[in-house]
């Protein structure tokens, strides 16, 4: 291999290798911003090594091991100042640590599910509610994802040096607030497993919204999502609404390819060229539903609100075509999402389907009530769906004020020139682009 | 980006012989790591080409062949698609594939990319990043 190449060779071992790494070391070492420079080192000495040893045969072990060697390092000189021992000894003490883990557990390691296990214990880290959202998804794609500071930094369109003074000051805080590196405890369970995947899907919904002419970096993020997701499904396995966020992911990517058109206009969902979805993605999608409910029944437990959305999103996805729709589940659907996850936009959107299963002045009704909703008031989806039902109804005039009332509410020139569009009678519209994605669901 | 790994078939694969408990322990080792790393797309054993067919075109003829087929070195004998940021993960990866000849002797794997919809369309900006080999599907 010639340098170049190992070059390469070792960036791909450490997009696949680092998070690993880095969990590993953080059991070890209890910080994970030191965990992440200890991991660094051992990456620095693969760069050293590898060109002229050739990579090794097994690269994720070598880092490893490099990296906890380091590690252990570490702990034996913080061991031999009198205070860092002194707290050492009594924190691990109360933890009922060993204090200089055997060389030997590296191996131990790789059997069983220590790994996985370390890698949890990361993700909880990184989506610690001590951080703000911003720094949670900074220091998620950064520890978990394997991208580097400069690829998140293009990815959510802010400077380099910023997203990295982001992801330090978000090491700091941990620190500061002495988050221990752990997987919370039962009780603590649901709440931080909220805000894990509110941060998956945050990614996700960043790279989903990104529009044509961006750097490619950032609808790469959907992808970096679902990557995440995967990860999560695999860690936590027996969690109803990890594969109910990873479903809702998996199907709304699945139709990515047929959201836009040529120019990078919107395209309603009900008119999206169905043979542009990706079915590999339905049916992993559909998969991954199915073992929500699975085990949300097992555990007779309602489906989550990520499990709700991914079913809603599986109505479409089993369609063959946009009559195919089965609107009265999907109404159905909505019924149970707004008991679980109680909002105005859930409300909205079940009218819309409320529209479509049941005509509309059914959902007329619902949507005049919406007004006076605060939450929505600036919410053109509103004044756009009302529009369409209005229409529906042979009320053309007032359908035009409403979309102009839309219109001036859109949030960017292409939402805009859709909204005019349609007043002007050049587009049909049945419902906002795709369906407009709901909050995170808020932890119960 | 998306890759498939096509494994060839080998002399016992085309005899219908069953791998053995240790290659089916690396196999799905190796495929739960991928899975585990969030880069399993999908995987699929395909049975021998004796239960398979051809459809051979010349012109406007077509012509149904029942296999089984000679030329074992180029049979497929199953595939494994992953999702990688990178051409380069993708090598990483397919590098560290279980050798699949049941009996430990030659055989080997083939990594192919496969095509996306280009939903970026024609624009000039595309085109470059095209030309770079760097276009990613959203």
């Amino acid at each position: 291999m010639t340098t170049p190449d190992v070059q390469r060779a070792i960036d791909a071992v450490w997009r696949i290798e680092s998070a690993k790494v880095v969990a590993g070391v953080a059991r070890l070492v209890r910080d994970v911003g030191l965990a992440e420079e200890l991991a660094h080192d051992a990456l620095v000495s693969a760069l050293e090594h590898w060109p002229a040893d050739g990579v090794p045969d097994n690269p994720g072990a070598w880092l490893m091991t490099a990296a906890k060697r380091r590690a252990l390092d570490w702990l034996r000189q913080a061991a031999l100042h009198a205070r860092k021992q002194q707290e050492l000894g009594a924190d691990a003490d109360a933890r009922g640590d060993h204090l200089v883990p055997d060389i030997a557990d590296a191996v131990a390691d790789a059997q069983g599910d220590v790994i996985g296990d370390d890698l949890l214990r990361l993700i909880f880290t990184a989506c610690h509610p001590v951080l703000s959202a911003e720094a949670r998804i900074a220091l998620t794609l950064k520890l978990l994802g394997g991208l580097s500071t400069e690829e998140i930094a293009r990815a959510f369109l802010v400077p380099e040096p910023t997203l990295a003074q982001r992801i330090v000051r978000a090491k700091r805080t941990l620190g500061e607030a002495r988050v221990p590196f752990e997987v919370p405890a039962a009780d603590a369970l649901p709440e931080r497993l909220a805000s894990v995947l509110e941060v998956v899907y945050a990614i996700f919904n960043e790279g989903y919204t990104a529009t044509r002419g961006d750097d490619w970096m950032r609808p790469a993020l959907m992808q970096d999502a679902l990557r995440l997701g995967r990860m999560l499904s695999e860690l936590a396995r027996d969690n109803s609404e990890v594969h109910g966020l990873l479903a809702l992911m998996e199907l709304h990517a699945s139709r990515a390819a047929a959201r836009t058109d040529a120019q990078g206009r919107p395209v309603l969902l009900t008119q999206q060229d169905r043979t542009r979805w990706d079915r590999l993605l339905i049916r992993r999608g559909l998969a991954a539903l199915e073992r929500a409910a699975a085990l949300a029944a097992a555990a007779r437990q309602p489906l989550g609100p990520y499990a709700l959305q991914a079913a809603i999103a599986a109505c479409h996805a089993r369609a063959a075509s946009a009559a195919d729709t089965d609107w009265p589940g999907i109404v159905a659907l909505y019924d149970a999402l707004a008991q679980a996850m109680p909002s105005p936009v859930v409300q909205l959107n079940r009218a819309v389907a409320v529209g479509m299963a049941f005509g509309p002045e059914a959902a007329l009704e619902i949507v005049d009530a919406l007004q006076d909703v605060a939450a929505l008031r600036e919410y053109q989806w509103l004044p756009s769906v009302r529009a369409d039902l209005l229409a529906k109804l042979g009320r053309h005039d007032e359908a035009r004020a409403e979309l102009m009332r839309a219109a001036e509410l859109a949030r960017n020139a292409r939402e805009r020139e859709l909204l005019l569009e349609r007043a002007r009678g050049a587009a049909p519209g049945a419902m906002p682009p795709g369906g407009p994605a709901p909050g995170p669901p808020r932890a119960r | 980006m998306r890759f498939m790994i096509i494994v060839k078939a080998t002399r016992e694969s085309e005899q219908g012989v069953m791998p053995g408990k240790e290659l089916i322990a690396a196999m799905a080792d190796y495929h739960e790591q991928l899975a585990k790393a969030g880069a399993l797309l999908d995987a699929s054993g395909l049975q021998p080409s004796a239960n398979g067919w051809r459809v051979r075109y010349d012109g406007n003829k077509r012509r149904v062949v029942d296999g089984p087929f000679a030329e074992t070195k180029e049979l497929i004998a199953g595939y494994t698609i992953i999702q990688t940021r990178t051409r380069e993960e993708a090598l990483e990866w397919s590098r560290r594939f279980p050798s699949p000849a049941i009996d430990g002797g030659a055989c080997e794997i083939e990594v192919r990319q496969i095509f996306e919809l280009d939903d970026f369309g024609d624009s000039a900006a595309a085109a470059r990043f095209r030309d770079l080999g760097v276009l990613a599907r959203t």
